[in-house]
């Protein structure tokens, strides 16, 4: 599904990637672990297409598409969903009104037709419901007043809307209490399936004892420097990221 | 931003004011240049009493010595007065008696401007939401939906109908609330005012419907001079909209407005303007000066007149609808959302003077700056020393979209009353990166999202449009800024 070769990327000038490869299937869940500074989120933003993340050199392909020549909002429609660090407030935009633009703006960008409000209430209710997310919430301008629990659960209620086929979660576990977590967890995890990836990237373990990784990959100095299985990520949750601290 | 991009940007900078068409309708125009017989022309043109020529001609004098304001934060190249025609009007062989009778050119014009001069027939117990007044260049063309209103005693019909059928109630009310000496660009409307709308509604009646006038310049070097009087007597209510547009010219062309509005005591008037006048391309080049005087009287006790306006158009647009809430009681509102994009200039606002005991006024501004445009609120809460008890809350929010565009924020607060209460409120924010992107990363385009935005933005103020008007505006709103990402 998502293929990256030798990829280097910069930002303003600095280089930040500097030659990951990373081949993710349809099924699999991945974790990219590292330290703070390691590049984790660069690799996030450089797959989701942000303005001033410049691939310098290697190839990102993406379902068999060159990411390289889309747009944001094109790898949206084709189904990569990046479920943010730190969610955007969008001030006098109702919750119900963001979820509605975005979606149809996704079906008409894969030629369906528009949900009507009926239908598009029903679906946005029932997706919430099993998310435990309340009417109120959805009436509520996005992300503004939301409590950190809130905004990572409104990101786990934008990606079940949008069904999109690769996941990406940026640092979904910070700044959560553990029963935030467990939601949140509970959620993704209700959306795997043998056709959709998932790629988790945090700093700490404890987020993959809820959502079970196939694959882990540590990230340091802007190469993966070690790749393994589960196991992996309990080896550095008992030694740390000391033994990647050197370059190279 | 990539080239791609930019030169998409490009296209929608280009394009598009899909009402920049002329309409080929043969005018009767008065040459060009201002004087007293450019005064008595339009007056005989209109057959009007004799009052009201010496009223035009009193104006006009005043005028001669008067100087045009420079204090709001606008610029432009002079204006001169003399190069403008000040009269021009649709020739009909005989002054229509019923809609079938106007020129099918120009009800094809307003159907083209989606505007429906034909009224529907009016079924058993379903009453129409719209009456509209059609306005073309100097003159009123036609009113719908006149004898439906007529039968609850409503008077809706062009200014100078007015003049001409109901001279009491015009001589009562005309120039009472913008005398002929109120500044530069009213006096010069009451000396060469050619049509607009008039309202009245009787006591204890609820106007039905919802009255609409809808103004179209469409001949060339001709300034627009509209008058508008709407009397709501005591305990009536009406809701009135205006809506204008222009066609695409090079020239800048001037739309000098008055209206005047008065709530008698528990009256309600509540009036919505969607202005979208031609705002000149994107070097700058032609546009609408849209200088104009909103004043509304709230001389009963208990009586209520809100201002709410969405301002997309013109180049330039200096006007600062305002209520003098001299009724005790009486409440002012103020709902605007002023867009300047390119090299649009807006200097806009209101004016809330308290006079009456427990007078109350509520003003939220909100105002977009995009490309090189300049923005600026302007406004003014006066509480006199009779206003025992006055409140006012200002709520001034500016948007900044693009780094070249400027936001002002000038509010004068005078309170003569050590019990009033006066509170104000300002923010200015920017439409992030951050944010463009989030909605990006959810599907939408630069555009949808720039439109998602920024109608959050303006919410408080678009919900308190009319329905068919919000969802007009709204779309409005996504035209206007088009091409102002990145």
């Amino acid at each position: 599904m998502l293929e990256l070769h030798n990829l280097h990327a910069s930002i303003g000038g600095k280089g930040v990637l500097k030659g990951i490869d990373l081949t993710v299937r349809a099924g699999e869940a991945h974790a990219i672990m590292g330290p703070n500074g390691s590049g984790k989120s660069t690799l996030s933003y450089v797959l989701a297409g942000r303005d001033g993340y410049t691939v310098t050199e290697g190839t990102l392909s993406f379902k068999g598409r060159d990411l390289m020549g889309m747009l944001p909002e094109e790898r949206a429609a084709a189904g990569l969903f990046l479920a943010f660090q730190y969610p955007i407030e969008i001030p006098g935009v109702t919750n119900m009104n963001f979820l509605k633009t975005s979606l149809n703006a996704i079906r008409k960008a894969r030629g369906q037709e528009p949900l009507d409000a009926v239908a598009m209430l029903k679906t946005l209710r029932e997706k919430a419901k099993a998310l435990g997310i309340g009417e109120d919430m959805l009436r509520r301008s996005v992300n503004v007043g939301f409590s950190g629990g809130e905004k990572k659960r409104n990101e786990a209620l934008q990606m079940s809307v949008l069904e999109p086929s690769l996941c990406i979660l940026d640092e979904t576990d910070s700044g959560l209490d553990i029963d935030a977590l467990k939601a949140v967890a509970q959620g993704v995890n209700a959306m795997r399936s043998p056709d959709r990836a998932m790629i988790v990237i945090t700093h700490y373990q404890r987020l993959l004892d809820y959502i079970k990784p196939d694959v882990v990959h540590v990230l340091a100095h802007g190469k993966i420097r070690r790749t393994g299985g589960p196991e992996l990520a309990k080896e550095l949750e008992a030694k740390g990221y000391a033994d990647f601290a050197q370059e190279g | 931003m990539t080239a791609y991009d930019k030169q998409d940007a490009a296209r929608l900078v280009a394009g598009d004011y899909k009402y920049g068409f002329v309409s080929a309708i043969e005018s009767d125009t008065a040459p060009k240049g201002l004087n007293e017989e450019t005064i008595r022309f339009i007056s005989a043109k209109k057959n009007e009493p004799v009052w009201l020529l010496d009223y035009r001609l009193s104006a006009y004098r005043h005028w001669l010595a008067m100087e045009e304001p420079a204090w709001a934060h606008v610029q432009h190249p002079p204006i001169d007065y003399q190069d403008s025609c000040y009269y021009s009007a649709p020739k009909q062989k005989i002054k229509p008696k019923s809609l079938d009778e106007v020129d099918p050119e120009l009800l094809r014009t307003y159907d083209k401007l989606g505007i429906p001069l034909r009224e529907q027939e009016v079924l058993a117990g379903v009453s129409p939401r719209i009456a509209i007044d059609a306005v073309f260049d100097s003159v009123s063309v036609a009113t719908t939906y006149k004898k439906n209103l007529e039968a609850l005693g409503i008077v809706f019909c062009s200014f100078s109908e007015a003049a001409q059928n109901h001279p009491d109630l015009v001589k009562k009310y005309f120039g009472s609330v913008v005398p002929a000496t109120d500044n530069f660009f009213a006096t010069l409307n009451s000396a060469v005012f050619t049509d607009g709308s008039f309202v009245y509604i009787p006591p204890g009646v609820r106007c039905p419907m919802e009255l609409s006038t809808y103004f179209r310049i469409n001949a060339e070097n001709t300034g627009q001079f509209e008058r508008t009087l709407i009397i709501a007597d005591r305990g009536a209510y009406v809701s009135y909209l205006e809506g204008c547009t222009a066609p695409k010219r090079d020239e800048n062309q001037l739309h000098a407005a008055v209206v005047e509005l008065i709530a008698l005591d528990d009256a309600q008037i509540k009036y919505s303007t969607v202005q979208n006048w031609y705002p000149g391309d994107a070097n700058g080049k032609g546009g609408i000066y849209n200088f104009v005087t909103k004043r509304g009287a709230c001389r009963g006790a208990r009586s209520r007149i809100s201002w709410t306006q969405v301002e997309t158009g013109s180049a330039i647009t200096w006007k600062y609808p305002s209520c003098v809430l001299s009724g005790d009681e009486s409440v002012g509102e103020f709902y605007s959302v002023a867009v300047a994009n390119n090299c649009q200039q807006a200097d806009t606002g209101t004016k809330m003077i308290h006079i009456g005991k427990n007078t109350r006024s509520t003003i939220v501004s909100k105002g977009i700056s995009a490309g090189r445009a300049q923005n600026t609120y302007r406004g003014l809460v006066k509480i006199l020393r009779t206003a025992k008890g006055a409140r006012n809350h200002t709520q001034c929010d500016s948007l900044l979209i693009g780094s070249s565009c400027g936001a002002h924020t000038v509010p004068y607060i005078e309170s003569r009353q050590p019990s009033a209460r006066v509170e104000h409120e300002a923010t200015t924010s920017r439409v992030s990166e951050d944010q463009l992107f989030y909605c990006q990363q959810r599907g939408m385009s630069p555009e949808d999202a720039m439109a998602l935005i920024v109608g959050g933005f303006c919410r408080e103020v678009m919900q308190e449009l009319p329905m068919e008007f919000a969802v007009e505006a709204q779309k409005l709103l996504g035209i206007s800024l088009e091409g102002s990402v990145g």
